[in-house]
């Protein structure tokens, strides 16, 4: 017990995991933003012209 | 399209918490692995990411099961939003598994059948929206995608027990009653079930919201559809 290693230094692995977790999660998270934003002000346009149309 | 409701801006708020709270029980409340070292505390988020990957695949064969009895569109929404959230999980699993690999296998990846059979299931679930993306009539592409989703669903238990049927260097966590399942001190146990549950709840966050996007995606093709007419 009195010689036991100490844990090798492995902190940068860690590092690079947890920051790889969190950067693919923000970007499925704007990813998802961008979407919505875009369908939202297609689906204005497509409102706008639906009303401008007069009905067939 | 309606706005959010209270409810899901809640569950929006307390997935952003969990996974603060899950975060720091890994990071700090758990203690460091006395062979490992730090990187061991990737593990807490590889195997949470893993359960709702998993989840998620099985959510969509669950749900192209029930389009492909009901024929309701709503259910290929639910199944596309299921594997399309559990892509997203699973990547991360795979990325962090090879990270943790690297200092203690001393490899970035090895063709362990684990490691293959979860790298066939994320290539299969890309598949999926390539095959999306092939149809353009709506109820012909809910009908080949339910399809397969069915098919291929069998992949995840597959990867699941792919550590259990097999020779395989990965180490076996939950319910192997053996004596190479991975030591965990109480503390540990608290990091990883905590985030389990964390992951769980933004899973169900992300998939309520992406719901609601496939829901006004739906909406907008309706009526470019009717523009054209």
């Amino acid at each position: 017990m009195f010689f036991q290693e100490p844990p090798p230094d492995t902190s940068s692995y860690m590092i690079a995991g947890y920051a790889v977790a969190f950067t693919v999660m923000a970007i499925y998270i704007l990813s998802y933003v961008i979407r919505w934003r875009n369908l939202t002000r297609d689906l204005e346009v497509l409102d706008r012209l639906r009303k401008k149309t007069p009905a067939r | 399209m309606s706005s959010k409701s209270v409810v899901l801006r809640i569950l929006d708020v307390v997935a952003i918490l969990l996974l603060a709270a899950s975060t720091y029980l890994a990071l700090f409340f758990a203690p460091t692995e006395a062979q490992m070292g730090q990187v061991q505390r990737v593990f807490y988020f590889h195997v949470a990411t893993a359960w709702v990957g998993m989840l998620g695949f099985m959510a969509a064969t669950l749900a192209g099961v029930i389009y492909l009895i009901t024929k309701n569109l709503k259910w290929d929404t639910v199944a596309m939003s299921a594997v399309e959230i559990s892509l997203v999980f699973f990547f991360i699993t795979i990325v962090l598994g090879s990270i943790w690999a690297r200092p203690i296998w001393n490899t970035w990846w090895t063709w362990d059948p684990r490691l293959t059979t979860a790298a066939i299931t994320e290539l299969i679930y890309i598949a999926y929206f390539m095959l999306r993306q092939a149809v353009d009539d709506p109820e012909r592409r809910a009908r080949f995608s339910a399809v397969y989703a069915l098919l291929f669903g069998p992949s995840v238990p597959l990867t699941f027990y792919a550590i259990r049927m097999y020779r395989t260097i990965h180490p076996v966590v939950v319910g192997s009653g053996q004596a190479d399942t991975l030591p965990l001190t109480a503390e540990m146990k608290i990091a990883f079930f905590f985030a389990l549950f964390a992951f769980t709840v933004i899973f169900v966050d992300l998939f309520w919201n992406r719901i609601r996007l496939g829901r006004l995606q739906q909406q907008v093709e309706q009526l470019r559809l009717s523009a054209s007419d």
